[in-house]
């Protein structure tokens, strides 16, 4: 009963959320386009769908893995766990936190694969590339920069790195790689880095940067606790054009290998 | 409707294998590292149901409601050939979507301690009220002005990278000059905005546009949008923290 009632609940926040924009797209649809939208039975059920489909994802996130995660994230960074090993009164190294680096990387390879804006954009650019970017290719590359980059950023709170910092080396690389990449390629980069964080990512994140931040000496929540959004934005960019250029590279070697070989039999 | 039933399990199967790295990073971490059982199994188990439903439907949603209807309007404004409702329509649909978009509201408040916490402004449930909801209408307005500009990039089939670049050495540049307590929101700020029901349509309004325009082409200039629409409320959050 309560978790009908909270369905309920999840449902009415999803359809607040929807509301405006549904109007926006049907009031400009009817008042200045001024054309039947084609297909509108299938188009409403669609809205449906997308209501009823994010209403129990939410849901369903916030009753099993949320509150595990989240526990998780507080339970790795419990001092009880980090220091069990090391002799009591010495000053932490950031060697001690090793787990927290790896539940960051696994979380944040696993979160994005199952972010449905991310799901989305895969499918569109596999649909205009012409099925040359593949949906699974895409989502992996976007999911180990964003793994990278969550790592990273827990690293820099427990190091104490300026964020300011790691965000301009960063962008330096994504400069450097847009001259390089294929032209093709790079709006697609830009675009996956702000849809990676969204509804799964960004509250496990979260909940571990809170975590961290709180625990370790030195540090205060409201300053170091955020920022780990921002450098999982930067990474997928990074490696989705890394991704292209690889593919790029392979296939001109494929070509050149290609020609050689015909070159020498023929 | 049977057509309809299979189609919904065969997308159910896709979203349990999306699922999937999620449940087990979380069980290695509980029962190897952390070494403790699964707390209320039964729980997890019906959520992880619900997830896998969820995304199934919201994915045959996406195809059947959101991307058709993004694409629909584009084609529809780029035969009106009136660049101006289709800047009112960008920009509202970027404005309407952010402003009450829960992950900026919870990042909004969290702004407003800092500040309160920083002696910006006064430690009053009023004054905190108050700076939320600026910080709430200034993001949104980004958001709006990132998605307007975006297809004005689109319709001009300008290059991206001069856009994105220069804005971000722009974020460099303000940072020094904003508030320290701000910096940290104002980047985060910036990826948080872009929900999952603004992304796919946003996406299919520049590809659709992209394709509708003669010379434009949907792979190098349809995408784009969300990129502009996660980079300018950095720039309009710090300012708003130097002004206030």
């Amino acid at each position: 009963m309560d978790g009908l009632l909270s369905l309920a609940a999840t449902a009415w926040a999803t359809l607040r959320d929807i509301l405006p924009i549904a109007v926006i797209l049907f009031g400009f649809q009817v008042f200045v386009l001024r054309r039947p939208i084609p297909n509108l039975p299938r188009v409403m059920l669609g809205f449906v769908y997308v209501l009823i489909g994010l209403a129990l994802f939410l849901e369903g996130l916030e009753a099993a893995l949320f509150p595990l995660g989240r526990l998780m994230a507080e339970q790795l960074t419990d001092p009880a766990f980090l220091y069990a090993g090391a002799a009591a009164g010495l000053q932490p190294c950031w060697l001690d936190y090793l787990w927290v680096y790896a539940f960051a990387a696994a979380i944040g390879f696993a979160a994005p694969i199952a972010e449905p804006s991310l799901i989305a954009v895969a499918l569109k650019a596999n649909q205009v590339s012409g099925g040359t970017i593949s949906v699974w290719g895409l989502r992996v590359a976007v999911a180990l920069g964003a793994s990278v980059g969550i790592a990273l950023g827990t690293f820099r709170i427990v190091s104490g790195l300026p964020l300011s910092g790691v965000i301009i080396a960063g962008y330096l690389i994504v400069i450097v790689q847009t001259l390089f990449a294929p032209r093709a390629i790079i709006p697609l980069a830009y675009d996956s880095g702000g849809v990676t964080t969204s509804t799964v990512t960004v509250p496990l994140v979260a909940a571990l940067g809170l975590g961290l931040a709180s625990t370790i000496p030195g540090r205060s929540p409201m300053l170091d606790g955020f920022g780990l959004i921002s450098i999982t934005v930067m990474c997928p960019m990074i490696s989705v054009m890394g991704y292209a250029q690889l593919s790029e590279w392979r296939a001109r070697r494929a070509a050149r290998n290609h020609a050689a070989r015909a070159g020498s039999t023929g | 409707m049977k057509a309809l039933a299979l189609d919904l399990l065969l997308a159910m199967r896709g979203s349990a294998r999306d699922l999937l790295p999620i449940v087990l990073v979380v069980a290695f971490f509980q029962l190897v590292v952390l070494q403790q059982p699964l707390p209320d199994l039964g729980r997890i188990l019906s959520g992880s149901l619900m997830v896998v439903v969820g995304l199934a439907l919201f994915i045959r949603g996406l195809e059947y409601g959101l991307f058709p209807i993004g694409e629909t309007m584009a084609y529809g404004f780029a035969r009106k050939g009136n660049i101006w409702w289709l800047l009112a329509f960008a920009f509202a649909l970027g404005f309407s979507t952010t402003v009450a978009e829960p992950a900026l509201i919870a990042i909004a408040e969290e702004a407003a301690k800092v500040a309160a916490g920083g002696g910006m402004i006064a430690d009053t449930e009023a004054a905190r009220a108050d700076y939320t909801l600026g910080l709430r209408i200034t993001v949104a307005l980004s958001v709006g002005a990132a998605v307007a500009l975006g297809v004005v990039r689109i319709i001009k089939g300008w290059p991206i990278q001069y856009f994105i670049i220069g804005g971000y050495i722009g974020v460099m540049l303000m940072t020094p000059f904003a508030p320290r307590e701000i910096v940290g929101i104002a980047y985060d700020s910036g990826g948080v905005t872009t929900s999952t029901v603004t992304v796919p349509l946003v996406t299919a309004l520049g590809v659709g546009l992209a394709a509708s325009i003669k010379g434009r082409n949907p792979m190098v200039d349809g995408f784009g949008l969300i990129a502009f629409a996660s980079l300018t409320p950095m720039i309009f959050v710090m300012g708003y923290g130097m002004l206030i």
